[in-house]
């Protein structure tokens, strides 16, 4: 028997104080009258207006959102194959390297990260822009794809993959047929992750970018560091309402396929 | 053959822009400041053939790494991050623990929204989480309104722009990797060990310290782990939030690089920084491997 005592209810409610109070304030304040971001002058959508006529960030916003996307897909397909390799693979050559490769980047700091990219895109002579913050994002974040995929390849059965290929798939035609679909939800959540990831990087982008791309969190870090202002209040306020609608959404569905299995495994006992 | 290809995409994929860039960042560690495009020397010139590749290894030599060792703002910056990060790991375990603690026992029909609402805000911004900190910790700040409402204070509360708003900042940004291998390791223990640590005469705190305690401690170690290898590299919280005293690696860096332009300086310190990070990451390692040897 677990008991939940006066001590647990009053650090889990100071806790979660804690965690959402800034975000609850920033979220409050972005609809101020006033210019003055802590004193409250009555409520006022025009904050909002301001950013939607704010050429500079809209075009941040497209830059950065082109980035996750085709960093994040491609991110998807590598660090899905480099999952399977490692978990399917077997012994090749440099398997050691590969793997070590895989899991430096997670742990990485990224100024490093950022100066290493950097100085690799001045070595080759490629000018900075949005094709070389898309090869930075592509690879940090195909790592933490592989890993998420990974997790799920090792827990699920070898058996059916040898099935079909005893079945007479080709080794393409039994992952496609078998092994995606089983992998899908992890392959989803870690182009989730890789499309956070790369929507929130700061670090890596500013060594990256170049002056003919400039990402969303480049233009709000530029504007932050002079103090607070009701505008990045705004996008904050956006940002975090795009992301709890996502977070709550996927948490709804899955918990409904959960609850749609289970009574699909009820309906099977009985039968 | 399309066995090959698999491996050979991202294999190479990772070694064109991951090690290799990491070792030209080796590379210009050792290489000297020029007046010229790229700001290093020397060059590699391919046409000068063997010769040139012999003369080019001979310039090399460690002068950034000896000037790293004589001048006192590396040594310090190196220090307090690492003290910075240790400080901040500590003070973000003594909150995260509690809270662990109580997300397990907790009714469990509350806990799927309990670990959703701790991991929300790990997909919201990093730099909004960390922003949303300036307008709390400023002079004229909501902390110090709400302090100056109570009558605890009568006069405003520096915080923003000190290293203790950077503690602030890491523990605020960071709790999520805390408590979740905590809360993981919580979760699995079976309560009837605490029952009978009770009915052989332990009081309630007694049972915690002896039973619950020792059994969390791989997510403790796991959770410490993840908070302090990122927090020794931190960039964003120390330049928001930590003012011209706050003494880190990464802002050290990126100002080596930005604004001073010297790229054989940054690519020493970055070298360092990364031979600093190799001991946690190790250890932490080791943990993961102990603790899957124990589930497994």
């Amino acid at each position: 028997m677990r008991r939940f005592s006066w001590f647990n209810l009053t650090s889990l409610t100071l806790g979660f104080a804690f965690l959402y109070l800034p975000m609850l304030i920033l979220v409050i304040y972005s609809f101020n009258e006033s210019k003055l971001v802590t004193v409250w002058a009555g409520f006022s959508t025009k904050w909002y207006g301001e950013l939607m006529q704010n050429e500079a960030f809209l075009d941040a916003a497209w830059v950065t959102l082109r980035v996750a996307v085709i960093s994040s897909t491609i991110a998807t397909v590598l660090g899905t194959m480099a999952a399977h390799v490692m978990v399917r693979g077997g012994r090749f050559f440099g398997r050691t390297l590969f793997s070590g490769m895989i899991y430096a980047p997670l742990v990485m700091p990224e100024v490093i990260t950022g100066l290493s990219l950097l100085l690799l895109f001045i070595g080759i002579g490629l000018d900075r822009g949005v094709l070389t913050i898309v090869l930075a994002h592509t690879t940090f974040s195909m790592c933490y794809v592989s890993v998420v995929v990974s997790s799920r390849l090792v827990s699920f059965d070898k058996s059916l993959e040898e099935a079909a290929l005893d079945l007479g798939c080709t080794p393409f035609q039994a992952f496609r047929l078998v092994t995606l679909p089983i992998i899908m939800p992890a392959v989803i959540s870690g182009w989730l992750l890789a499309f956070t990831l790369s929507l929130d990087d700061l670090v890596i982008a500013s060594f990256t970018a170049g002056p003919s791309a400039t990402t969303l969190p480049i233009k709000i870090f530029s504007s932050v560091r002079l103090g607070v202002s009701p505008e990045i209040n705004a996008l904050s306020t956006i940002m975090i309402g795009i992301v709890t609608v996502g977070v709550i959404t996927t948490s709804i569905i899955s918990k409904r396929n959960i609850a749609r299995a289970e009574a699909d495994a009820r309906a099977a006992e009985r039968t | 053959m399309r066995r090959y290809l698999v491996i050979a995409l991202p294999y190479l994929w990772l070694l064109g822009l991951f090690l290799v860039p990491f070792l030209i960042v080796l590379k210009i560690s050792l290489s000297d400041l020029n007046l010229s495009i790229p700001p290093y020397m020397p060059q590699l010139d391919p046409s000068a053939g063997w010769e040139g590749l012999k003369d080019f290894f001979s310039q090399l030599d460690f002068e950034n790494f000896v000037f790293l060792t004589e001048d006192d703002l590396y040594w310090k910056a190196y220090l307090s991050s690492l003290k910075i990060a240790v400080v901040a790991t500590l003070l973000t375990l003594c909150v995260g623990y509690p809270m662990a603690y109580g997300m397990a026992r907790a009714p469990s029909e509350w806990r799927p929204t309990l670990m959703m609402l701790v991991i929300l805000p790990f997909w919201t911004s990093f730099l909004i989480r960390v922003y949303s900190w300036m307008g709390i910790l400023s002079n004229e700040g909501f902390l110090n309104q709400f302090l100056l409402w109570t009558g605890l204070i009568s006069e405003p509360l520096v915080i923003m722009n000190t290293t203790t708003a950077v503690y602030i900042g890491i523990v605020y940004t960071y709790l999520p990797f805390m408590i979740l291998p905590i809360y993981s390791a919580l979760e699995k223990m079976d309560d009837s060990l605490l029952e009978a640590a009770e009915d052989l005469g332990c009081s309630r705190l007694q049972a915690f310290w002896l039973v619950t305690f020792p059994l969390s401690k791989s997510g403790i170690i796991a959770g410490c782990f993840l908070v302090l290898i990122p927090s020794i590299g931190e960039f964003v919280i120390p330049s928001l939030l930590g003012g011209s005293d706050t003494l880190m690696i990464g802002k050290v860096l990126w100002e080596e690089f930005f604004n001073n332009r010297d790229w054989p300086v940054a690519s020493a310190v970055a070298v360092i920084l990364l031979a600093i990070l190799v001991i946690p990451i190790i250890l932490f390692q080791r943990n993961e491997q102990k603790q899957r040897e124990a589930d497994g």
